[in-house]
């Protein structure tokens, strides 16, 4: 009996081991792929821009304001300030009422406003960026352009930097607000608690041991949601103004980089190096996101593991 | 039949650069129980598990030495490590039911190793549960969700689903660990009936359930089998201080 | 309220926490309230059952079954291929690399960054790529670069279901004698089914709602695509079209059209919910 074991090497049914195989070889496949995604972005992207690249360098590009096409001058300066602008200025709009509702909701809030607030969230965050971009045009930008504007003595349409970034804002809300109330609440219980024994009151606790044990975190929800910002598309597009033009202040139009590519790709191209112009936009957009989202990521996965 | 059915020889196994098992040589006779018992940590669980090798899960595990199953080398061999598994039935700390109905349960195993018969299946589910006498209580849902069965239970459920695939060996790891008194009264009940066609390797840390249930005993400590032999031996008349001291209580 | 403040100092902060929680309920009920304000008035059954006629962009007859047909094909398409790539990864990462740790959480680190990159940015590598094998827009275009875009998302939505099941499971059914692949999709699958689906059709409502990554991909026509070589209309982009345009009427459809994506995206995730209750029955809850 055991020189028979011995003799032949035993295997399961064929069709099995086969079935095993394919499996196997279909998942690493998709492993592949996917790891390997950002890289093809980037040399998709760093191929087709490339043309323009040498002919100018980088740092010019960046920093020239002169945008004409035409003549094959490519400055994407206004854009980059435009989006600058539209991102910061989401932020801090987004940014407080992330912090104090996350603290309302980890820390104050009864039941049911929790079994209120979950949905809402969930809802705003599914709700697609085009409906974000027309309750901008049918509610943000008249409420700048009749209240807003007059309060502070300006004649304008509405479609301005403040207009996008107060829709950016609503969108990236939920956004923030979910990672900033999963840190919140992986703060183990034990660390309120000791305070508290001390003889800290609540809001002491809060303030001076959750936000100061959380604060890498925070500082790192703020960076995604940033990053979220910064590659936003539609719904910026839609009501920014796209003008041009260097923009100093809110109540201006601004043209942020990822509109430049959605309102001219496709068109223009019959001019070259245009082409080239706003695939290096998406690359640089690519490039900052990535980096933005880079360190964000690092951030949460150090304080998680000082957690632990 | 007296033989021996598990020979490790010379094992040693590192997670890491963590030394867990220290060249153990062991012996586990055929058709009885053997009980590996120790302080928890000692490696105890390790052992078992690198009995029907799910060790390989661990990339960290690193593993020397041999262990003979009939004769066989299965950390050598070159049959498929599937065939190997499905010759041990394992029951875990607390029972893992399928994420499927009573029936199919039982019928898992039996289907992926080719027996589709609806007629063979039933029969087959029928008796698996009757040995481990859940039948009479389950026999009108079978349809049912196995997780609707209480802790119990499923830990009964997964002895007879361990059965059905036709191991020879029974691979327990403090099975009644999760379970009430009575639920553990039942299957060391079990185990008493099944040693009579499967050969029962038991991990545990209870003494008193190692007294009562044990044939053959290892005894582990930090990594090493400091004492084995039969139970009459080992429990009546240790030969090592350490295992003298566990024996009385003295450590756990 | 009951709540009695300590100090003047936190009462302050109790009241600006409470204004920021209703300031983003109110945000919400804006939204609604405003598109379907004047986007209900618009909407007619012939709106949504009939593809544009001539003069449609000029306030004529029509409607937008095209773009409803096109965004529900589009978005369905490429839920569907994501799904081919998607499933075998998570299952991939939580039963066969399991233990592999650092691998792992490299792996989802890279899905974490991917999931970041906007979706103008896959909408122009897309575009680049099809330029470069001289690829036309087409609703096969638009699937595979939609696909690539939701494809990080639910696989992480995936892998949040399937990294709880506990590790006896896995070994439990390696002992019955399964393989690996079996493990995967008869255990793990039917184990995490609840999560998966939901994940599938999370995915699906970012898929419909995405415009920046269609916008060159899949085009815009009249008609329901028959073939995956033909262009496609999507519901976001026929907002976006109709909303730029000049004439009051288009305008008003495209609130109409708005009311219509909504309205689905709703009904999806309201689907999510109710099929992650049913397929909970055969889940164990350990």
């Amino acid at each position: 009996m055991v020189n028979k074991t011995l003799q032949r090497v035993r295997r399961i049914r064929p069709g099995r081991l086969l079935q095993d195989t394919l499996h196997g070889l279909w998942m690493r496949l998709t492993l592949a792929l996917v790891m390997l995604l950002p890289v093809l972005l980037f040399a998709g992207m760093y191929y087709k821009s490339s043309m323009l690249l040498q002919t100018n360098s980088l740092l010019e590009l960046i920093f020239s304001g002169e945008w004409k096409p035409m003549s094959g001058k490519f400055g994407f300066y206004p854009f980059i300030i435009s989006s600058l602008w539209v991102t910061v200025v989401a932020l801090l709009l987004a940014a407080p009422i992330c912090l104090l509702t996350t603290i309302h909701l980890t820390q104050y809030a009864r039941r049911w406003v929790l079994r209120v607030m979950h949905p809402v969230i969930d809802i705003l965050a599914g709700i697609p960026s085009v409906i974000y971009g027309v309750f901008g045009i049918l509610v943000v930008v008249p409420a700048i352009a009749d209240y807003i504007g007059p309060v502070f003595g300006k004649q304008i349409s509405g479609y301005s930097i403040l207009a996008g970034a107060v829709v950016l804002a609503i969108m990236i809300i939920p956004f923030i607000l979910n990672i900033l109330i999963e840190i919140f609440k992986n703060i183990p219980d034990e660390l309120a608690e000791a305070s508290l024994a001390l003889g800290a009151t609540k809001w002491q606790t809060i303030k001076l041991v959750l936000i100061k044990k959380a604060l890498p975190g925070i500082i790192a929800a703020f960076g995604l949601g940033m990053s979220r910002a910064f590659g936003e598309t539609i719904a910026v597009l839609m009501v920014v103004g796209n003008v041009t033009r260097v923009p100093t202040g809110i109540f201006q139009p601004g043209y942020p980089l990822p509109a430049l590519i959605a309102n001219n790709y496709g068109e223009m191209l019959s001019i070259p190096l245009y082409d080239s112009a706003l695939m290096l936009a998406a690359l640089i957009l690519f490039v900052v996101v990535l980096l933005f989202n880079f360190a964000s990521r690092l951030i949460i996965i150090q304080s998680e593991k000082r957690v632990a | 039949m007296d033989g021996i059915k598990i020979s490790i020889e010379n094992l040693n196994l590192y997670f890491g650069k963590q030394h867990v098992l220290k060249n153990i040589d062991a012996q586990i006779p055929t058709n009885k129980i053997t009980v590996i018992m120790g302080p928890s940590g000692c490696g105890k669980t390790t052992l078992m598990k690198s009995l029907n090798r799910l060790t390989d899960l661990n990339p960290d595990a690193h593993v020397s030495g041999s262990i003979f199953i009939d004769g066989e080398d299965i950390l050598q061999t070159k049959d498929d490590i599937t065939l190997i598994r499905k010759k041990m039935g394992l029951l875990a700390q607390r029972p893992y039911p399928l994420p499927m109905s009573i029936y199919n349960n039982i019928a898992y195993g039996l289907r992926i190793s080719g027996r589709r018969k609806k007629k063979v299946l039933d029969r087959r589910v029928e008796h698996y549960l009757r040995q481990v006498s859940l039948w009479e209580e389950v026999k009108d849902r079978l349809k049912e969700p196995a997780g609707r069965l209480s802790i119990g239970q499923q830990q009964r459920l997964c002895l007879a689903r361990g059965l059905a695939v036709g191991p020879e060996i029974i691979l327990a790891d403090e099975p009644t660990s999760a379970l009430d008194p009575i639920s553990s009264q039942a299957i060391e009940a079990q185990f008493n009936i099944l040693k009579k066609n499967y050969t029962i390797v038991l991990v545990t840390h209870i003494l008193r359930q190692a007294r009562r249930l044990a044939d053959h005993v290892i005894f582990m400590y930090l990594g090493e089998v400091i004492e084995q032999g039969s139970a009459a031996q080992v429990f009546e008349n240790p030969q090592q201080e350490m295992t003298k001291s566990y024996l009385k209580g003295m450590f756990y | 309220m009951k709540w009695k403040p300590k100090n003047a100092e936190e009462g302050f902060f109790r009241v600006l926490m409470f204004f920021s929680t209703v300031i983003i309920v109110v945000a919400l009920l804006m939204i609604i309230i405003s598109i379907l304000y004047k986007g209900l008035p618009a909407l007619s059954w012939a709106m949504i059952s009939q593809v544009p006629a001539g003069g449609f962009y000029f306030g004529r007859e029509g409607g937008i079954l095209n773009a409803i047909v096109g965004s529900l094909y589009l978005a369905g398409g490429a839920t569907l291929l994501a799904t081919l790539i998607g499933l075998p990864l998570a299952l991939y990462i939580n039963v066969h690399l399991v233990c592999h740790k650092r691998l792992v959480n490299g792996i989802r680190f890279v899905l974490d960054l991917l999931w970041g990159i906007p979706s103008i940015v896959y909408g122009a590598f897309g575009f680049a790529i099809m330029s470069y094998f001289g690829i036309r827009v087409s609703l096969l275009a638009g699937i595979i670069t939609v696909a690539l875009l939701i494809v990080p998302i639910m696989v992480r939505a995936m892998d949040e279901a399937l990294k709880v099941v506990p590790h006896g499971l896995l070994e439990s059914s390696l002992s019955l004698g399964s393989t690996r692949a079996e493990t995967a999709y008869r255990v793990f699958f039917r184990q995490c089914l609840p999560g998966l689906s939901t994940a599938v059709l999370l995915s699906f409502g970012r898929a419909i709602g995405d415009a920046a990554s269609i916008l060159f991909t899949a085009g815009f026509t009249d008609y329901i695509p028959t073939s995956l070589n033909q262009p496609t209309a999507t519901l976001p982009l026929a907002i976006f079209f109709q909303l730029s345009s000049p004439i009051p009427q288009v305008q008003e459809r495209a609130y109409a059209s708005a009311v219509v994506l909504v309205f689905i995206i709703l009904v999806v995730s309201i689907l999510a919910r109710i099929m992650s209750n049913r397929y909970q029955k055969n889940k164990i809850n350990f």
